[in-house]
C-alpha cells in the first residue's frame, strides 16, 4: 500500500506499475528505432523522447480514454501513453502498410484519431491551433473532454502559440498546454532563444495559470496536471504547465551535438526519470525490484515484438499513392 | 422551386443560414462578424440569429482561427471561418497547406477535415497591394484542398452548399466586386457539384474559359463580338480544384481556340494549367490558334484608380485577345 504521498484518484497502485512499464516501452521504443536508424534500416528521420518519458506517461495518465492529445515530431512517448499500439508504431516507422498511416506519414505523422490522438507533427507550433479547435468540438458539442497540446521550448517562440494560448483563454476553452522544455530546439539553447527563466511565465500574458513542474518527476506532473485538467473540465479554461526535461539524445539522426557539452547530458542522465519513478514505487511498496525487473522485461519484449510485426508486414502497393487523400 | 433575385452577398449569407438551420455542427468563425457583420457585411444579422456561439468572433489571429478551425473539423464540427481578406491566407497559411490540406493523407486516410474558408479575393476597390490580391493559384497547387471561384448569385449559393456538405477542406473564393451583383436565386436550398463547369454562354468560333470577374468581363466582350460575327463561348469553370477538364476541351474540340483569362498574376496562374492541360488533351489536334492567357500585370495592385485597373485584364484586352485569335484559319 502507499504510505505518503497524495496522487490523482485514478491513479492506483496497479496504473502506477502499469506506467513504470510504459516509461521503458517509450524507452525501448524510441532505442530500438534510434539503433535501426544507425544501421540504415530506417529511412528519413526521426525525434527521439529518450529521457523525456516522465512528461508523456505522466501527463497523459491522468486523463481518460475519450480525452484528446496534440502531439509534436518528438511524439513517440505520446502515441504509446495514449493507448498506442507499438506495432502499428513501429511498422509506420518501415514505411510498412500496416503502420498507423499505412506507410504514408513516418514518425512525424503517426495519428491515432480513434483512440483520441490528433496526431504528432512536422510543423513546429502546428499543433497548438489543432488544440485549440478539438478543445472548441468539446465546449460546444459538450463532449466534455479534454485535450492535452504538447509543444516544446521551441514552438512557444512561435506566434501559433501565442495566438493559440490567447484564444482559448478568451473561450474557456478545455485544453492544456504542456511545454515539454527539453532545453534545446535543434541547437538553440533555451536561455539564448528567450529572455525569460519560465515558459510558464507567459501564462500571465493571456490570463491563465502557469506552473513550472519538474518534468522528470512522475508524482508532480500528475498532479499538476490533474489540477490543470479537472480545471478544464469544470469549465473555468486552460493553463499553461512547463516540464524542465531533457532530451538525452540528439535533435534528430545528424545531430553531432556541438551545442553542448558532455558534461551537462550526464547530468541530466544521472537524473533520469525512470529510475526516479522506481525509486519512489519501491519506496511507497507498491515495486519490489523483481517485479520492476518483470515489467522492464515485458517492455523490451513488446518492442521486439514490434520490430518483428514490422519486419514481417508488407509494404503499401505503388497503387495505394494516390489514395487517402479526399474524403 | 421559388426563386427571386438576391445579390452574390445576400445568397452567400443565406446558404450559410440555411445550413446552421439545420445542422447544429455547422458554426462560423471570424474576426469582426459578430455585431459588425464582416468586413463586407456577409454575415450581417447572423450573430442576432444565432448567437455568438456559432458566430465566433475571433481575435486577430489567422493562424489560430484557421488551426481552430481544423481541429474542430478533425473532431466532428463543420466550421466555416471567414479570413476578411483572401490575402491573409499568408498569415493561415500553415494550417491550410501543411494541416489542412495534409491531415487525412498523412493519417492514411483517417480523419477528415470538412470546413470552407470563405474569404473575398480581388481587387477593385482601391485598397491597394495587400488588400486586393487573387492568390488562388497557391491553394490549387496543393494536394488535398478543393477551390472554388463563383461567379453569380446562383453559382455561389448552391457551391457553398456543396463546400459545406464536402467532407474536405474548401477555399471558397467570393470576389468583392460581384457582392453586390444579383440573379435569380432559388429559396430552397440547392447544391452545385464541386468540379463541374458552367457554359455561361455557347458559342463557336472561340473558347473562353473565364473564372470569377473574369466571366462578366468575357461575357461583356463576347457580347460586342456577336456584333462581328464572332461567335464565343465562355466558360466559367466554378471551381478550379478539381477542374472540369472535359467541359473544356470539348469546347476547344468544338471551336479550335481556347483563350484564358484570369485577374490573377498572368505568371504562375491557374490559366497556365489551363492551356497545358488542353495543349496535352486531344483537343491539341482541334487548334487553329495558339492559346492565349490574359492575366494581371506582374506588379502589385496599385492604389491609383486607374492604375489599378491596368494591372488586371480589362473588356478591350479579353476583345482584342479575341479578334487576334480568330484571325487564324
Amino acid at each position: 500500500m502507499m504510505k505518503t504521498l497524495k496522487l490523482p484518484e485514478m491513479i492506483t497502485e496497479e496504473k502506477l506499475k502499469d506506467l513504470y512499464k510504459q516509461m521503458w516501452t517509450i524507452r525501448y521504443f524510441d532505442e530500438k528505432v534510434d539503433q535501426f536508424f544507425a544501421k540504415g534500416l530506417i529511412h528519413g528521420t526521426t525525434h527521439l523522447c529518450v529521457g523525456q518519458e516522465a512528461s508523456a506517461a505522466g501527463s497523459i495518465a491522468v486523463i481518460g480514454t475519450k480525452d484528446k492529445i496534440v502531439s509534436t515530431h518528438r511524439g513517440h512517448g505520446h502515441c504509446i501513453a495514449k493507448e498506442g499500439d507499438v506495432n502499428k508504431m513501429m511498422a509506420e516507422l518501415f514505411g510498412r502498410v500496416t503502420g498507423y498511416c499505412k506507410g504514408k506519414g513516418g514518425s512525424m505523422h503517426i495519428a491515432d484519431v480513434e483512440k483520441g490522438n490528433l496526431g504528432a507533427n512536422g510543423i513546429v507550433g502546428g499543433g497548438l491551433p489543432l488544440a485549440v479547435g478539438a478543445a472548441l468540438t468539446s465546449k460546444m458539442k459538450k463532449e466534455n473532454y479534454v485535450v492535452l497540446c504538447f509543444f516544446g521550448d521551441g514552438a512557444s517562440n512561435e506566434g501559433s502559440f501565442h495566438e493559440s494560448v490567447n484564444l482559448a483563454s478568451i473561450w474557456d476553452l478545455p485544453v492544456v498546454f504542456i511545454c515539454e522544455n527539453n532545453q534545446y530546439g535543434m541547437s538553440g539553447s533555451v536561455k539564448e532563444m528567450t529572455n525569460i527563466e519560465n515558459i510558464a511565465d507567459r501564462a500571465d500574458a493571456y490570463g491563465i495559470p502557469g506552473k513550472v513542474v519538474d518534468g522528470l518527476d512522475m508524482v508532480e506532473i500528475m498532479n499538476t496536471v490533474d489540477e490543470a485538467v479537472q480545471r478544464a473540465r469544470n469549465g473555468f479554461g486552460p493553463s499553461l504547465i512547463e516540464m524542465k526535461t531533457y532530451r538525452w539524445k540528439g535533435h534528430s539522426k545528424s545531430d553531432a551535438k556541438k551545442y553542448r557539452t558532455r558534461e551537462e547530458e550526464n547530468e541530466w542522465r544521472a537524473k533520469d526519470g525512470i529510475k526516479r519513478f522506481k525509486e519512489f514505487l519501491k519506496s511507497e511498496g507498491v515495486l519490489n525490484e523483481e517485479e520492476a525487473k518483470q515489467l522492464q522485461d515485458a517492455a523490451l519484449a513488446e518492442i521486439e515484438e514490434a520490430v518483428r510485426f514490422a519486419e514481417n508486414s508488407p509494404e503499401p502497393s505503388i497503387d495505394s499513392l494516390l489514395e487517402d487523400l479526399y474524403a | 422551386m421559388a426563386t427571386r433575385e438576391i445579390t452574390y452577398l445576400e445568397a452567400v449569407r443565406e446558404a450559410m443560414s440555411q445550413e446552421m438551420r439545420q445542422n447544429e455542427d455547422v458554426f462560423i468563425l471570424g474576426e469582426d462578424i459578430g455585431v459588425y457583420g464582416g468586413a463586407f457585411g456577409v454575415t450581417r444579422g447572423m450573430i442576432e440569429e444565432f448567437g455568438p456561439e456559432r458566430v465566433r468572433n475571433t481575435p486577430i489571429s489567422e493562424a489560430a482561427i484557421a488551426g481552430a478551425a481544423i481541429g474542430a473539423a478533425l473532431t466532428g464540427m463543420r466550421p466555416i471561418l471567414e479570413l476578411q481578406f483572401s490575402d491573409f491566407i499568408t498569415i493561415a497559411m500553415d494550417q491550410m497547406v501543411n494541416q489542412a490540406a495534409k491531415t487525412r493523407y498523412m493519417f492514411g486516410g483517417k480523419g477528415k477535415v470538412p470546413m470552407v474558408l470563405r474569404t473575398p479575393a480581388g481587387s477593385g476597390t482601391g485598397a491597394a497591394a495587400q488588400h486586393s490580391q487573387s492568390l488562388e493559384a497557391w491553394m490549387a497547387h496543393i494536394p488535398g484542398l478543393k477551390v472554388v471561384q463563383p461567379s453569380t448569385a446562383y453559382d455561389v449559393k448552391g457551391l457553398l452548399k456543396a463546400a459545406m456538405d464536402d467532407d474536405n477542406p474548401v477555399i471558397f473564393y467570393e470576389h468583392k466586386l460581384l457582392y453586390k451583383t444579383s440573379a435569380e436565386v432559388p429559396e430552397e436550398p440547392y447544391s452545385i457539384e464541386i468540379g463541374k463547369a458552367d457554359i455561361k454562354r455557347e458559342g463557336t468560333d472561340v473558347t473562353v474559359v473565364a473564372t470569377a470577374i473574369m466571366v462578366h468581363k468575357a461575357l461583356e466582350a463576347a457580347a460586342q463580338l456577336e456584333k462581328e460575327g464572332i461567335s464565343v463561348e465562355v466558360i466559367d469553370p466554378r471551381t478550379i480544384v478539381p477542374l472540369d477538364k472535359e467541359t473544356i476541351i470539348d469546347s476547344v474540340k468544338k471551336t479550335g481556340r481556347l483563350i484564358v483569362v484570369h485577374e490573377a498574376v498572368r505568371r504562375g496562374g491557374i490559366g497556365g494549367e489551363i492551356a497545358s492541360m488542353v495543349a496535352e488533351s486531344e483537343a491539341f489536334d482541334y487548334l487553329d490558334a495558339p492559346i492565349k492567357r490574359l492575366g494581371g500585370k506582374e506588379v502589385p495592385i496599385p492604389y491609383n484608380p486607374n492604375l489599378e485597373k491596368a494591372a488586371i485584364p480589362q473588356v478591350p484586352d479579353i476583345l482584342a485577345a479575341v479578334r487576334e485569335t480568330v484571325k487564324y484559319k
